[in-house]
């Protein structure tokens, strides 16, 4: 069985679980939630269709190889502010930024500095903000999220040279 | 609040100015791409990721009816005790666990995020569960990380990571106090 194909299926048993304690509160508790989620689903689906199949024009647009000699062998500061900026950049999606992120690697970029890139771009990415954070969390929280992992790519490279003694 | 009062909504209209944002960026793309590679390098990519998106709705549909059957489910004093504005460290250690060891992908974290904070959740658990999904979330890393990256770069970025979805939920939950717009 594929890796995805658990996921879904681990996703809808816990849906089915949770549809059963809900409805053991009464039926209308139920459907009245099982609306909810449809609605919410209804409405991300336009918002998905162009974040998600527009996801390979985006990444056409970011020049791939720019990013790479953004992530210098340099590990100072600016390098790495240089990689969180890079990493906020960087499309969503499942893969790209760990695909940069290998291919950066293999050129000769800074182990921190992909680190920092890496953590930015999962912490940040735009068009996972718009796509899928905004829709369906309170925007405030969005902003509070992001404004307190500001420091955190930054925070990772200093974990990682004093785990590894990596400079 | 009583537990009685429906969830606040969010305005929603079909389309809003970030999505208009992003279409514009991917007609962009698509132009440059079409430019690059013509018809054949457009419906290439259109072909791969019209497959990516049919791939996750099932995915997306359990993780919105997760959210709201778990708003349905879990006692609103239930949620606020254990992770609510006032639970402090517990709660941000608690969001934490649930988010690295939970299943999915942004299908399943976001609206669960954002069902727990309309039933009393505060803003720095909330902050901490997805930002421990984003960092150390078990089920990403496996899956997508480590072949890229590889198990050592993993390894070292999570265990780097642990303490970090904490720091942002204690940094989220001052800013909150500090920033006018919402209670929590």
């Amino acid at each position: 069985m594929s890796a995805t194909l658990a996921v879904t299926l681990s996703l809808w048993v816990i849906a089915a679980v949770l549809a059963l304690f809900a409805w053991r509160k009464g039926p209308e508790v139920a459907a009245e939630a099982a609306r909810h989620g449809v609605l919410d689903f209804l409405y991300l689906i336009p918002r998905l269709a162009i974040g998600v199949i527009g996801s390979g024009f985006l990444a056409a647009l970011l020049p791939q190889d720019v990013v790479r000699s953004w992530l210098g062998p340099d590990s100072g500061l600016t390098g790495l502010l240089l990689a969180t900026l890079a990493g906020a950049l960087t499309p969503g999606g499942p893969v790209i930024g760990f695909a940069i992120g290998a291919t950066a690697l293999k050129s000769g970029a800074g182990y921190l500095a992909v680190m920092t890139y890496v953590t930015a771009w999962a912490l940040f990415a735009f068009q996972r903000l718009i796509v899928w954070e905004l829709p369906v969390m309170p925007t405030r929280v969005v902003w509070l999220r992001v404004a307190a992992s500001l420091p955190l790519p930054i925070l990772t490279a200093w974990g990682v040279m004093l785990l590894t003694g990596r400079g | 609040m009583s537990a009685s009062d429906p969830p606040p909504q969010k305005p929603r209209s079909l389309i809003d100015g970030s999505t208009l944002f992003v279409l514009a960026l991917v007609i962009a793309g698509a132009v440059i791409v079409f430019r690059r590679e013509g018809i054949p390098g457009l419906t290439h990519i259109l072909a791969e990721d019209s497959w990516l998106f049919l791939d996750i709705l099932p995915k997306v549909l359990a993780g919105c009816l997760i959210g709201a059957f778990v708003a349905a489910v879990l006692p609103r004093e239930f949620v606020s005790r254990w992770i609510g504005a006032g639970s402090g460290l517990t709660g941000l250690v608690i969001a934490t666990a649930v988010g690295a060891i939970m299943p999915g992908g942004p299908f399943t974290i976001y609206p669960l995020a954002g069902a727990l904070l309309a039933i009393g959740a505060g803003v720095g658990p909330a902050v901490a569960f997805v930002t421990s999904w984003t960092l150390i979330g078990l089920n990403r890393a496996i899956i997508w990380e480590a072949p890229f990256l590889g198990v050592d770069f993993v390894t070292t970025r999570m265990i780097v990571s642990l303490p970090l979805p904490i720091l942002a939920g204690l940094g989220a939950h001052w800013l909150a106090r500090i920033v006018p717009g919402g209670p929590r």
